[in-house]
């Protein structure tokens, strides 16, 4: 063997050892790793969380109960014009269908995920795991009014 | 052991040692120690204390620069082609560059002037001019685009310009190459005399609608620059003017021959007056005029004739020249309004005048003699004084609002700073190198807000990495708060800054469009949903109206285009949020892209030349799916059957 030789191997073992007691913690990268326990979610749009209100400026919902037809009626049209690009009345589009949200979701958690879509997707775990399982297409901030909002969930009750 | 075997080893100790190293590298990690430094930081995230608006000169637009980092915020489109927004090759813009001359892809713009009211910035819209083909634009300031273009007839050279009075009223052009007037074929050698050299004033209205309210028509000499009176000298405006000798060639040895050329000192009002009794004569005059609107997203070009031409000759009392060594350039007027500086810029000193000796010089008819029947006023008569031997070769002054003025000296390459009243030089600074224009926030108002100084260099030589031949000029900010003035930075401006102007930042800042309400939309094409979204063929004309959101097209897959067919994209942005543009663009076709904002709607025509499947994409990363963002349409032959189709999702 050259010196040469020689000398890389004490360069390579020098620089493995190196602070020696560290390399046996380390785990190896490339390893098979045993797989996390994890349990079987649902997917975040089929779960149901009736209490979770979201973050956001709606902080209180009252529905009648009896749906309100000019409001709902108000709510259609600015639906049709500021949300059928990617929300289909009662089909998966870009994002979820409407269609049957109040059995899944809190209305405040419906306005909230109209009115503050950056600030949920970032602060609220369900619309964190949505922005994932729909592709991480994000929900635009369309910069309805509170009332808009308010109409367009009224719309979301006749669906 | 060979050399090489000790190299090895020296490196292997070497990665040894600095891997047990316990962070023992103590270097102090750039600590923070010049105050230079703190003066022009602006901590990620946080704002610029000022805007800058810098004059793009021979790039035809205007580059916007936070004032004290020096960092570039924004080029707005005027007088250029710019095809990173579509600015000139849209449909709906291209209108923007139309002249008499027809369509001009380019300009130079080169004097930037924000509206006032009161003398004092108000934010409302900046002007600027353009030299080559005589022009002003108006640019919004909550829109930061161009929402008004106004060519200037019978003139040529739009050099003095777009200065404007203090309320607004008016933005003058001027004439800097004498010309006939009107224009004819005539023999160059017999200019003198015959040459003209009008001056047009432009009203502007509350909506900043720009009107050719009439133009003067001067003496053949060269109008360089001008600036209104304000306060006391308000409703005068005062022009420098230089080849008073008429010459036609070798102008730099044949224009330099007087010992004195003029200052051309203008009662508007009192001409506004005469015209308003009917006053002037109506002459040929050919202009386009262009405006955009913010509605429709759609500019519209008129072609207009015909102005009014008043002699100056005819209103008694209103044009009076008034002599300056050897060749002005800048004419500035102070805060006050008092004083009127003149820079002879082949003069070692300053000439600096007082509008109330102007004023009893005019009521005493103190004359020299006249200039083609316009008086001039005593040289001395109405001097106010003398800046002795600033520096060589004097340009631009701007004030501080502390009594004192700033003036730039392009031969000596310095900026002095010398007191009005007393006229002592005060401090001088080296530039870097040979200076033009200078700019003072607010500096031409009757509120300077005189903390910074800008200095726009010509000339840049080592002052960057090389970058070839051709170099960005270079800018250069100075704290001017204190006595002396200090240089803090040094950075790149884009094209020419011919002049600048700045303002504070929250006069603009809250005002600041942050997208348009699709609701307001009122383009022809737009659709303002996906349900509106649609393709109609009319003969060989076919027009698309296609709306774009995060991250796809409607329609996405047309089919039934064919050869030879013009077709029309109307893409409209249905997002309504702050910074969320969609780009368009479209193999094949023979124009730029089109960058849409939120709300609006823009055109790009494509003229398909083969038959296949093209597709087209979205040009602005727009979310994680941009790269999907994109589609598809079927060209067939000219003489296809191919049935017309449009879908999304089908």
């Amino acid at each position: 063997m050259k010196t040469i030789s020689k000398i890389c191997i004490l360069a390579l073992t020098l620089f493995l050892f190196n602070c020696g007691g560290d390399t046996k913690k380390k785990e190896d990268p490339y390893a098979k790793k045993t797989p996390e326990k994890t349990e079987k979610k649902e997917p975040a749009s089929k779960r149901v969380e009736l209490t979770n209100k979201g973050v956001g400026p709606v902080s209180k919902v009252d529905l009648a109960l009896v749906v309100d037809p000019e409001m709902a009626a108000n709510g259609k049209v600015i639906y049709e014009k500021m949300c059928t690009a990617c929300h289909k009345p009662d089909k998966k589009h870009i994002g979820p269908a409407p269609k049957g949200i109040l059995s899944r979701r809190s209305p405040e958690w419906i306005m909230n995920m109209i009115l503050a879509p950056e600030k949920m997707v970032k602060e609220d775990p369900l619309a964190k795991d949505l922005l994932i399982e729909f592709n991480g297409s994000p929900m635009a901030n369309q910069n309805l009014t509170k009332d808009e909002a308010r109409a367009v969930l009224e719309y979301f009750r006749t669906l | 052991m060979n050399k090489l075997s000790k190299y090895v080893l020296a490196i292997a100790v070497s990665a040894f040692l600095v891997n047990c190293g316990n962070n023992n590298n103590t270097k102090n990690s750039s600590a923070m120690t010049s105050s230079k430094a703190e003066k022009v930081y602006v901590a990620p995230g946080e704002h610029d204390e000022y805007y800058g608006f810098m004059s793009g000169g021979y790039s035809g637009n205007i580059t916007v620069y936070g004032i004290p980092s020096g960092r570039m915020l924004k080029e707005i489109p005027v007088f250029s082609q710019f095809p990173t927004s579509g600015y000139g090759y849209s449909e709906e813009t291209k209108p923007m560059l139309n002249t008499s001359f027809g369509f001009v892809p380019w300009g130079d713009s080169h004097h930037p002037d924000i509206s006032q009211t009161n003398g004092e910035l108000d934010g409302r819209w900046i002007f600027i001019n353009e030299n080559n083909t005589p022009r002003i634009a108006r640019v919004s300031l909550a829109t930061f685009e161009t929402e008004e273009i106004i060519e200037i007839p019978n003139s040529a050279g739009n050099h003095a310009s777009s200065f404007i009075t203090e309320n607004t009223e008016y933005i003058v052009a001027g004439t800097r190459f004498a010309v006939p007037n009107p224009q004819k074929d005539m023999p160059i050698n017999e200019m003198k005399g015959k040459f003209k050299g009008p001056l047009s004033f432009v009203s502007i209205a509350d909506n900043g609608r720009l009107n050719l309210d009439f133009q003067l028509n001067m003496p053949g000499f060269n109008y360089d620059l001008s600036h209104p009176g304000r306060g006391k000298s308000h409703g005068w405006f005062f022009f420098t003017s230089y080849n008073t000798e008429e010459a036609n060639t070798l102008l730099e040895v044949n224009a330099s021959q007087n010992d004195k050329d003029f200052i051309a000192a203008i009662n508007w009002k009192k001409i506004v007056e005469y015209v308003k009794n009917g006053g002037g004569t109506k002459v040929d005059g050919k202009y386009a005029h262009n405006i955009y609107d913010e509605k429709t997203h759609t500019a519209t070009s008129t072609i207009k004739e015909g102005v009014i031409s008043v002699d100056p000759r005819d209103v008694e009392g209103s044009v009076f020249y008034i002599p300056i060594p050897k060749s002005p350039h800048g004419c500035d007027v102070d805060p006050t309004g008092q004083y009127i500086v003149g820079s002879g810029k082949l003069s070692t000193d300053l000439s600096v005048y007082d509008f109330d000796k102007i004023q009893t010089a005019i009521a005493n008819k103190d004359y020299e003699g006249d200039a083609y029947g316009i008086p001039i006023l005593s040289y001395e008569n109405t001097l106010a004084g003398v800046v002795q031997q600033p520096g060589l070769g004097p340009l631009h002054t701007e004030f501080d609002g502390k009594g004192n003025a700033y003036t730039t000296f392009f031969i000596s390459s310095e900026v002095v700073k010398w007191k009005l009243g007393t006229w002592e030089i005060l401090d001088r600074q080296p530039t870097f190198y040979s200076v033009g224009h200078l700019m003072i926030p607010g500096g031409n108002s009757r509120k300077p807000f005189g903390k910074y100084l800008i200095a726009m260099n010509k000339i840049t030589k080592d002052r960057y990495l090389p970058t070839g031949p051709e170099l960005e000029h270079s800018a250069q900010l100075y704290d001017i708060s204190g006595d002396k003035m200090e240089l803090l930075l040094d950075f790149p401006t884009h094209g020419e800054p011919h002049y600048a102007a700045g303002i504070r930042a929250d006069i603009i800042k809250e005002k600041s469009k942050k997208y348009y309400e699709l609701a307001e939309n009122e383009h022809p094409y737009v659709a303002k949903s996906e349900a509106d979204a649609k393709v109609t063929r009319n003969g060989n004309e076919v027009h698309i109206n296609m709306t774009m959101i995060r991250s796809h097209f409607a329609p996405d897959n047309i089919e039934g285009i064919k050869v030879g067919d013009k077709v029309y994209f109307h893409l409209t942005n249905l997002e309504q949020d702050f910074d969320v543009p969609h780009g368009f663009s479209m193999i094949g076709a023979n124009t730029s892209e089109i960058l849409v904002m939120p709300g609006q709607t823009k055109t790009i025509v494509w003229e398909p030349k083969r038959e296949g499947v093209w597709p087209f994409y979205c040009t602005d990363f727009c979310s994680a799916l941009h790269q999907e963002m994109q589609g598809y349409i079927r060209v067939s032959g000219k003489n296809s059957n191919t049935p017309l189709k449009y879908t999304l999702d089908e």
